[in-house]
């Protein structure tokens, strides 16, 4: 467990230190993920204890949303004049992207399907 | 003064009152969401989110305060991001076969989400400023900010945006995508990476283990098409 914990942290570490020095435009965690992702390719197998507390830690992950959607309340009067144009816009645009991307994806995949 | 009130004046100082009202506040929705049978508008971050608001304005509550204790949950964010990669690791012989539907859908839904944003809404008389800080919504919260920052939006009001984006991307993407017959765990995981970045691959992870994997690829890839897209789609549009 505090193993598994270290080893995240230093992924993320390393990432962070990799974003500063080279100026890549991803955020340090996700550089943190790529180099994960690498890492254990190259093992070949994901230790079973490692694989058990990150997906423990993932099955959370909207717990981990509510504080920066708390950070709305410094928005609201801001938000408040263009409530309505905003909200169509946010939720007609998300079903858009979310059409399109699923159809894509499923157009093209089908063709290979046996 | 009262014992109440002194007792108020302590907890408010300490970061363990809003970690433990989070954190309580969660469970508590999560349950609700359970007992409603996973019913699409009790989300619990929606729910947790709507709840705090309203605790803090009560109560007068700034939040900064607030993210004091909060931040011990916000900072978890990181080492989970990184965490992604294990579920992932599992899909990569699939993956080695799916790389070019990927990238075709990536390029595809990545575009839809800015330029949609962007006619609908010019359209709807938004704001300049708050059409800019919109664009990269679909984006992971840091990279959004950034983008936002370099093309003339306000970052804070784009961080907001962001998580308002994932949460209607949990809360429709599953019941929209399902109702137009995608049942394709790939197809329906990536999609919600894609527009609604880590919160919709929280809420794909709910729904099973591949679909959250390849949520957080297409988290992971659209946060870095995002930022190469909207320049020029900015200038394009002549803003």
């Amino acid at each position: 467990m505090i193993g598994s914990l270290a080893t995240l942290l230093l992924f993320q570490l390393t990432g962070v230190i990799l974003v500063r020095l080279t100026g890549v435009p991803l955020p340090g965690p996700v550089l943190g993920m790529i180099l994960l992702f690498a890492a254990l390719l190259l093992r070949g197998s994901t230790p079973d204890i490692f694989s058990r507390s990150s997906r423990g830690l993932l099955a959370h992950l909207s717990l981990l949303f509510v504080p920066a959607g708390v950070g709305i309340i410094t928005h609201l009067h801001r938000v408040a004049d263009e409530w309505l144009a905003l909200t169509i816009t946010l939720i007609a645009s998300t079903a858009l992207c979310l059409v399109v991307t699923a159809f894509t994806l499923r157009a093209l995949t089908a063709r290979r399907e046996p | 003064m009262n014992p109440f009130t002194q007792v108020w004046v302590y907890l408010e100082e300490s970061p363990l009152l809003w970690l433990a009202v989070t954190v309580g506040v969660y469970w508590l929705t999560q349950q609700l969401y359970r007992l409603s049978g996973h019913f699409a508008l009790l989300n619990p971050v929606l729910v947790s989110v709507a709840v705090l608001v309203c605790v803090l304005a009560a109560t007068g509550t700034p939040y900064h305060v607030y993210f004091d204790g909060a931040q011990f949950i916000h900072f978890l964010l990181g080492p989970a991001t990184v965490a992604l990669a294990v579920p992932l690791v599992r899909q990569a012989r699939e993956l080695r076969r799916l790389w070019l539907p990927i990238t075709v859908a990536l390029l595809a839904g990545s575009t839809t989400a800015v330029v949609s944003a962007l006619a609908i809404g010019w359209t709807l008389g938004l704001t300049p400023e708050t059409l800019l800080s919109m664009l990269p919504k679909s984006a992971t919260t840091p990279i959004a900010m950034g983008v936002a920052d370099k093309i003339g939006g306000l970052p804070s009001l784009t961080a907001v945006l962001v998580i308002v984006t994932g949460i209607i991307g949990a809360v429709i993407g599953i019941p929209l995508l399902r109702a137009l017959g995608v049942r394709d765990p790939v197809a329906l995981g990536f999609a919600m990476g894609v527009s609604a970045h880590g919160v919709g691959t929280a809420r794909a992870f709910e729904h099973n283990d591949q679909a959250g994997a390849y949520s957080g690829l297409g988290m992971g890839l659209n946060g870095a098409l995002t930022a190469i897209i909207i320049p020029p789609i900015v200038w394009l549009f002549g803003f």
